[in-house]
Parts: C-alpha cells; sequence; structure tokens
C-alpha cells in the first residue's frame, strides 16, 4: 500500500492529444467537489486496470497548484515500455472512473530562494507548468531553459511562452539549439536554486556542470522517475510472508509482490522515495540496480533493493518482506 | 570546540576546499591558522580564485605575512569585525552562484559573516566553518535586544541595561547571537559569582 495516502476516486473530464507523441488528462473528484491541495513538482501514482492486470504508474501534476477543481497530467507515449502510456492513450476515454494517490511532492520548490533556474528536457516540461504557475501567482523570480526534438515536440513551449515571454528559453535540437550551461549558471545571482527534469543524461549533465561551478548541492534539486525495466523472469522468496513469487517478464518486482497479496510500503514507484527499500537476506546471482535512491555502495553490497525499479538475475534472491 | 547541546547550537567543521573557481575566505584572529591548514589540501590555482578577509584582533602580524604568501587574488586586512561587514554585503549584493564562503575564528566572526550570508540567500550549510582561537560569544539580552560582544563570563553583564544574564547555548542564526536571559529576576539582590567560561 502507498505509505501514509489515501486514494482519490477521480472521473476522466477530458483527454486532449497535445501533440503526436503527449496526451493530456484532467481528473476531477468523482463526486464534484475539490481535491486536495499539492504544490508545484507534485506527482500522483495513476492507477490503471487493464484486464487482470493493474499498472500503477507516477506522473507529475501540471496544473496550476492555484485551481485544485481538476488534476491534469500529461503522459508521452512510451512504445516499448511496459504498456502503460499506451494504456493511457489508447484506453482511457473522457468519463471514465480512476483511482490516483493523493498528490505526493519530491520535488518541490524552496522558497527561500532568491530566483528559481529551471531546465527541462522533453516530457520533463511537466512539473515545470505547475511550478511556474504556483511562482507567477507569487511574483516568484524564475527562468525556464527547456530543450526538446524540435518545435512540434517541445510540448507546452507556446504556452508557457504565452504565458511568461523572456523568462522561458526554447532549445531545438534539429536548429542545433544547445542550452549554453556554463556561462547560464555562472551569470546567476546568489541565492538561485536550480531544478533539473528530464532524460538521466541532462540531469547528470546538468548536475555535473554545476558542481563543478560551485553550486552547493543543496541548491541542485532533480527529478527523474525510472520506469521499471522489462527484464527476464525470476522467482523471489518472501521470508516474512513466507511465500515464493514469480516475477514475469513485464512485471516489477514490486508489482509482483503486490500481486502475491503482500504490501510494502510505496510512494513514487520510480526508484527516488526510498519507501519500498527492501532488506536482502541472502541471494546468489545479479541486481540489477536501477534506483536513484540506494548509494552506489549499497548498490555493491547486495544488502538492499528497491523492488519498484529494480531486477535480479541468477538462481535465488530471498527478501525481508 | 563546540558541543551540541541543544538543537540551535552551532557546531563548527573543519574548512575544506569546495568545487569551484570564486572563494571568499574570512578569518579573524586565530582562524588565520584555519586558512593555512586548508593551503595545505587546496588543489592548483585555488587561490588565483579566492578573496582572504583577514581581521587579526590580538595576533597583531603573526599572521600576515603567511596569509599573503598564499597569494590571494584579493586581500583585504581590516581593524574590526564590523568594520569588514559593509564590505562583505557589498561584494555579496554582486556575487553569482558558484561564489563559496568559507568563515574561520571567532563564533562572533562566523555568525555575523554567516548572516550576512544568509542574508543574500547562501544556505548555512553551505558554507564552511572552522572554530579557532577565543570561545568568547557574541549575546544578546532577550530583556532590552541589545548585543554585548566578546562576552567570556558566565553569567555576564549586559553593556546595555546592566541587567544579570545567564548565557545560554540557545542560538539565533537570524541575529547572530547567544540568548543572555535575567540569572537574578526573582531577586537582584543576589549576584551569582561571574567565571569566566568562553575563553
Amino acid at each position: 500500500m502507498s505509505a501514509g495516502t489515501t486514494k482519490l476516486d477521480v472521473t476522466v473530464a477530458d483527454v486532449v492529444p497535445v501533440n503526436e507523441l503527449v496526451t493530456r488528462f484532467h481528473f476531477r473528484q468523482a463526486d464534484g467537489g475539490k481535491l486536495p491541495t499539492f504544490s508545484g513538482g507534485a506527482h500522483v501514482v495513476v492507477e490503471m486496470r487493464d484486464g487482470d492486470r493493474t499498472r500503477l504508474n507516477p506522473y507529475s501534476l501540471m496544473s496550476s497548484p492555484l485551481d485544485t477543481a481538476e488534476y491534469t497530467i500529461s503522459v508521452r507515449r512510451d512504445d516499448l515500455g511496459r504498456g502503460g502510456s499506451l494504456f493511457m492513450h489508447r484506453q482511457v476515454r473522457p468519463g471514465d472512473r480512476m483511482v490516483v494517490s493523493y498528490p505526493v511532492n519530491l520535488f518541490s520548490l524552496d522558497l527561500r530562494a532568491r530566483k528559481h533556474l529551471m531546465i527541462a528536457g522533453g516530457i520533463g516540461i511537466t512539473p515545470f507548468v505547475a511550478q511556474t504557475a504556483q511562482l507567477a501567482a507569487t511574483s516568484g523570480n524564475f527562468e525556464l531553459h527547456y530543450a526538446a526534438r524540435n518545435a512540434a515536440l517541445a510540448t507546452y513551449g507556446d504556452v508557457l511562452t504565452e504565458r511568461y515571454g523572456r523568462r522561458i528559453h526554447l532549445y531545438h535540437d534539429d536548429r542545433g539549439e544547445k542550452i549554453e550551461l556554463a556561462r547560464l549558471l555562472n551569470a546567476q545571482p546568489l541565492g538561485t536554486h536550480l531544478y533539473i527534469c528530464g532524460p538521466a543524461p541532462m540531469i547528470d549533465w546538468v548536475r555535473k556542470t554545476a558542481g563543478e561551478a560551485g553550486w552547493p548541492p543543496e541548491t541542485v534539486h532533480f527529478e527523474h522517475f525510472s520506469a521499471p525495466q522489462p527484464g527476464a523472469p525470476f522467482d523471489v522468496e518472501l521470508a516474512v510472508s513466507g511465500k515464493t513469487i514469480h516475477v514475469g517478464e513485464q512485471q516489477s518486482l514490486l508489482e509482483a509482490i503486490e500481486a502475491a497479496g503482500v504490501d510494502p510500503p510505496y510512494l513514487c514507484r520510480g526508484g527516488v522515495c526510498g519507501q519500498c527499500e527492501t532488506n536482502v537476506i541472502s541471494s546468489d546471482g545479479k541486481f540489477l540496480h536501477n534506483d536513484h535512491w540506494l548509494t552506489e555502495e549499497e548498490h555493491r553490497s547486495g544488502k538492499k533493493i528497491m523492488p519498484c525499479v529494480s531486477r535480479f538475475e541468477g538462481r535465488s534472491l530471498v527478501l525481508e518482506r | 570546540m563546540a558541543v551540541k547541546s541543544i538543537i540551535s547550537r552551532p557546531v563548527y567543521g573543519t574548512l575544506s576546499p569546495q568545487p569551484g573557481s570564486d572563494h571568499l575566505l574570512i578569518a579573524d584572529a586565530e582562524g588565520a591558522a584555519a586558512i593555512l591548514d586548508l593551503a595545505k589540501s587546496t588543489p592548483d590555482g585555488f587561490f588565483a580564485g579566492a578573496e582572504i578577509v583577514f581581521i587579526p584582533r590580538g595576533t597583531g602580524d603573526k599572521y600576515t605575512a603567511a596569509l599573503k604568501a598564499l597569494k590571494p587574488a584579493r586581500w583585504y586586512e581590516g581593524p574590526s569585525i564590523a568594520a569588514a561587514l559593509p564590505r562583505l554585503k557589498q561584494r555579496l549584493a554582486t556575487a553569482h552562484m558558484g561564489l563559496r564562503l568559507y568563515l574561520a575564528g571567532t563564533e562572533g566572526l562566523i555568525g555575523q559573516a554567516m548572516q550576512a550570508a544568509l542574508e543574500v540567500g547562501i544556505d548555512h550549510s553551505s558554507i564552511q566553518t572552522e572554530q579557532r582561537g577565543s570561545l568568547a560569544r557574541r549575546m544578546q539580552c532577550v530583556h532590552c535586544k541589545g548585543i554585548t560582544e566578546d562576552v567570556t563570563t558566565q553569567p555576564a553583564r549586559c553593556s546595555h541595561c546592566g541587567l544579570m544574564l545567564l548565557v545560554r547555548d540557545h542560538y539565533s542564526r537570524r541575529i547572530a547571537a547567544f540568548q543572555g536571559v535575567c540569572i537574578n529576576a526573582e531577586d537582584p539582590s543576589q549576584v551569582p559569582p561571574m567565571e569566566e567560561m568562553f575563553k
């Protein structure tokens, strides 16, 4: 079960194709009324009931935190993924009832900052749509630099430019435009905080460049949800509950544990929040760690695993669950 | 060495070189020795992008030559913390991200320089600090709000309203001072003996 959160019954109020890859979904409280308050950067975990299979994927809320009549998320279609985004694109229709988690924010603004510098790549733009709305309403000082493959895939680039004008800087790969990062970082006044959301290589590049330029780690914030990767099936023994489970090719370890009726805590399901951290009692084989939570040392130790995104290959694995 | 007694009581570390190319080092008195120790582990070129602000206080010219020999890009020696602060504030007002702060010496120096840094949005945890030399405290009288510098006794007399104050470990980063609370409010005729505790 999700740690400390209850679920929200929502109705799909609208489904809006934004471009060839991205579709936006609007959710309203099923019994009317306002949805719970959230802050920019928060995500919800969307339950996708697809036949006998339930997927739980996290998506950043992109609607304005000032308006909780509805939540909106934008889903980028991933044809090679495990099917969550395809389910959303192909099967979810206006009027459908769905269940989403309460919002959780693992990527919040540090409101002590004098200025917020945001770097987005691709669909990583979504938390910034909410954060910019929140900051604009409180006269917050922000600047957004957004890189996308081309103008057609710079999702919401036009909307943001219309809203905030020169605070928004767009970069299109197909025109050879690139963020001049070192120069940008060196020109920021003291008290600036940096926020990054996008593909993993972009996050690594920005964090590394900022670190080398002397930005303290406390001022650098980032979010990257790993989608659970498919992989070879494997068996796991759950020592506490006395069960042996089979993790299918398209299933995450966390999903397999849940399918066996065991409810470990979770929040993000993307290797970020640390809630589902699980102790390994014994193992004979190789861990495929995909999370951003455990330290490299913990990864090497073979004593811990994040079942939401990580897998295992080998003869035996016993977990403390 | 400062010991954590209550949560607000600052504790200090050992200066260590941080990444980047813009370093501002501020020290008073024996704090100079912390900069000299830091210099043993700095990468090449560190001081070419560094400024040293030094207030010798009682140490005279004991450290000046050694500090200057580090060849910082900029050097400032001032007669007092109070004289150095306006210059520091001006420097911070026009500085950019990437500037790293190193504060060493008395708690009064560390606290007041940190206060100036907090005002421009630097997080206290991003600042390198090291306490050296005198343990004298900067104290705020919680009754009249007056600040008394370099308090070395327990209790201590407020230099503004004259009350006899217990110098607490309770510290305010916002005003860069320990809190002094009247020690004999019930019976002002009872004057506890003063001991030199923060030498």
